[in-house]
């Protein structure tokens, strides 16, 4: 029984190569990633799937501080896509100490999803 | 322009004109090849550069083997910089330049001034020229209509929202889809703001592919090739755009007017190296890359002088940067040694697909070595074949790369060999972007 196998081309967001990736689906299964092509290293391939299954991103903002500045952070991973406006939400109501240096958590577990918000640069 | 010569001032072996990447990373090339007599010169209050303000991430992927965001790549050269006890001077400004005519072991007289020290002037055994670049503004653009308030260059937009926690504007169009465009239409888009389009006058884009996906694609902001800003409106304030598309020689097509309602126009549309100091100087430039002409160890037509990263010429990855400026630490620390003298001047020309290549010169000695050529397409190419040539469009192939694609957003390399450089009696070699074809004609 022939499956009606469909192609979707991405380019991958992982580096700054942006590899242009040609991904085989089958639309049925329950891993629809059948083959990943064009991918310049393995993490490539990471990517194809979760993007054709569960798209993620790691989200890089500014957190207001306790003293009416913003200090800029990340979240320590990627989280799921259709989460970025409510966890940029989130993040916007934090009241970040006004000395903080990079990589303290400025918030732990954002909305769930294991992530945690880390400032990325020294301040006071 | 004043020349500050003061023969009495302090000597100090190498002065670093510019703190941010390409600075600290000369610095602790320099540290680590020998010198010891140094200082950094940053005008901004802390070191960094442009990085401080590039909260995304992307950078050090090469360098470092990770992804870091800007303020956390300055900060692994900050701390570099300070394991070495390498001296920095932030708030600290240069005005000028000026040659040491004649005077042995100086190559330049610098002077700064500062809130702390007042005007200062230091007598360097060298100098690294790092001062990064700035933004193309409103200005150069001739835009007609009216002068409102709501303009801002993609980088102001991102100083504002990044550093100072304001937002410019909450209906945004973006002239200009650079790396720089691209990233701010996301920032603006995840702090509320509404972007209704980016419009690149090119047929396409400047920047990296994966920032169309995730700073366009994922957010639904569309992406307009071949069309530009054409008029403005708003009295005070803007209220509007309208855009048109161009034609192949990028007019813009009568009947193709587009208006967008908006009150913040942010131009991303191109990098100017900042050479006041060094055009102030006297030194060569090269009127293609906006920066100093050099030799593959970065040193300029002034002795003792060097220039590296985006004030050399404009870079796509910080990682790269900090690679050249690597380089131009390790040659003015061989200055200092007095090694990097005499030699044979070999001039790179191109043909009109190579816009333009850095070193623009190679010095060959006894002790050359292979030596990789930095350069970018003047436009989009398929199926390509990089070759340099001795001499001219028919000397001998000296080196050759094929490439699937090669694009002006994105700089390459290809590298000529230290035997071929040492055995040539051409003056000049050929960097081309020659059709690959099956045949090899001139092997």
């Amino acid at each position: 029984m022939a499956t009606a196998y469909t192609t979707k081309n991405l380019t991958c967001i992982v580096c700054p190569r942006g590899c242009t990736l040609t991904v085989t689906l089958d639309p049925t299964a329950e891993s629809p990633v059948v083959s990943v092509e064009g991918q310049g290293c393995k993490r490539g391939v990471d990517y194809a799937t979760a993007e054709c299954t569960h798209p993620t991103r790691v989200l890089t903002t500014t957190a207001p501080t306790v003293d009416g500045g913003v200090v800029p952070c990340k979240t320590n991973r990627a989280i799921p896509r259709e989460l970025l406006f409510e966890a940029m939400a989130v993040i916007n109501t934090l009241s970040a100490p006004a000395k903080v240096e990079i990589g303290d958590v400025l918030l732990e577990n954002l909305l769930g999803t294991g992530a945690d918000v880390v400032a990325t640069a020294k301040r006071g | 322009m004043q020349n500050y010569v003061n023969h009495s001032a302090p000597y100090t072996s190498l002065v670093i004109v510019g703190g941010g990447p390409a600075g600290l990373s000369a610095a602790v090339a320099a540290y680590d090849a020998g010198v010891r007599d140094m200082v950094v010169l940053e005008r901004d209050l802390n070191p960094g550069g442009i990085l401080r303000q590039c909260i995304h991430n992307g950078f050090g992927l090469h360098r470092f083997g990770e992804e870091l965001t800007g303020p956390e790549y300055a900060d692994r050269y900050h701390k570099m910089v300070l394991e070495r006890g390498i001296s920095v001077k932030t708030g600290a400004t240069v005005l000028d330049v000026t040659p040491a005519e004649g005077e042995e072991g100086v190559a330049a007289y610098v002077t700064a001034i500062s809130e702390a020290e007042g005007m200062f002037t230091l007598r360097a055994g060298a100098v690294v020229l790092a001062m990064g670049c700035r933004e193309r503004s409103k200005g150069a653009l001739n835009i007609a209509g009216t002068r409102p308030a709501g303009i801002f260059s993609a980088g102001t937009a991102q100083r504002f929202v990044n550093m100072e926690g304001y937002m410019p504007g909450r209906k945004v169009v973006i002239l200009g889809s650079g790396d720089i465009g691209l990233i701010m239409a996301r920032r603006m888009t995840l702090e509320g703001a509404e972007v209704k389009a980016v419009c690149e006058l090119m047929p396409y884009s400047g920047g990296l592919a994966r920032n169309i996906t995730q700073c366009l694609d994922d957010f639904g902001i569309p992406l307009m090739l071949s069309h530009t800003v054409t008029q403005i409106h708003g009295r005070e304030r803007l209220t509007g755009v309208t855009v048109s598309k161009v034609d192949e020689k990028r007019r813009p097509i009568p009947g193709s007017e587009i208006y967008f309602a908006c009150d913040t126009l942010l131009l991303s549309v191109g990098l100017i190296p900042e050479n006041e100091l060094t055009r102030g100087a006297g030194i060569g430039m090269d009127g293609i890359t906006g920066g100093a002409l050099v030799d593959q160890y970065r040193q300029t037509s002034l002795p003792g002088v060097f220039a590296c990263g985006n004030v050399l010429h404009v870079h796509d990855l910080v990682d790269y940067v900090s690679e050249e400026a690597a380089l131009a630490g390790v040659s003015a620390a061989a200055h200092l040694r007095g090694e990097l003298t005499g030699g044979r001047t070999v001039t790179l020309k191109t043909d009109g697909k190579v816009r333009y290549t850095v070193p623009q010169t190679i010095t060959v000695t006894a002790n050359t070595s292979d030596v990789t050529v930095y350069f970018r397409p003047s436009d989009i190419y398929r199926d390509v074949t990089v070759t340099v040539r001795e001499g001219g469009a028919d000397g001998k192939i000296l080196s050759k790369k094929k490439r699937i694609k090669v694009a002006p957003g994105e700089m390459e390399t290809v590298t000529v060999k230290a035997a071929d450089l040492m055995n040539t009696a051409a003056d000049t070699l050929y960097v081309s972007i020659e059709e690959t074809t099956k045949k090899e004609g001139n092997l």
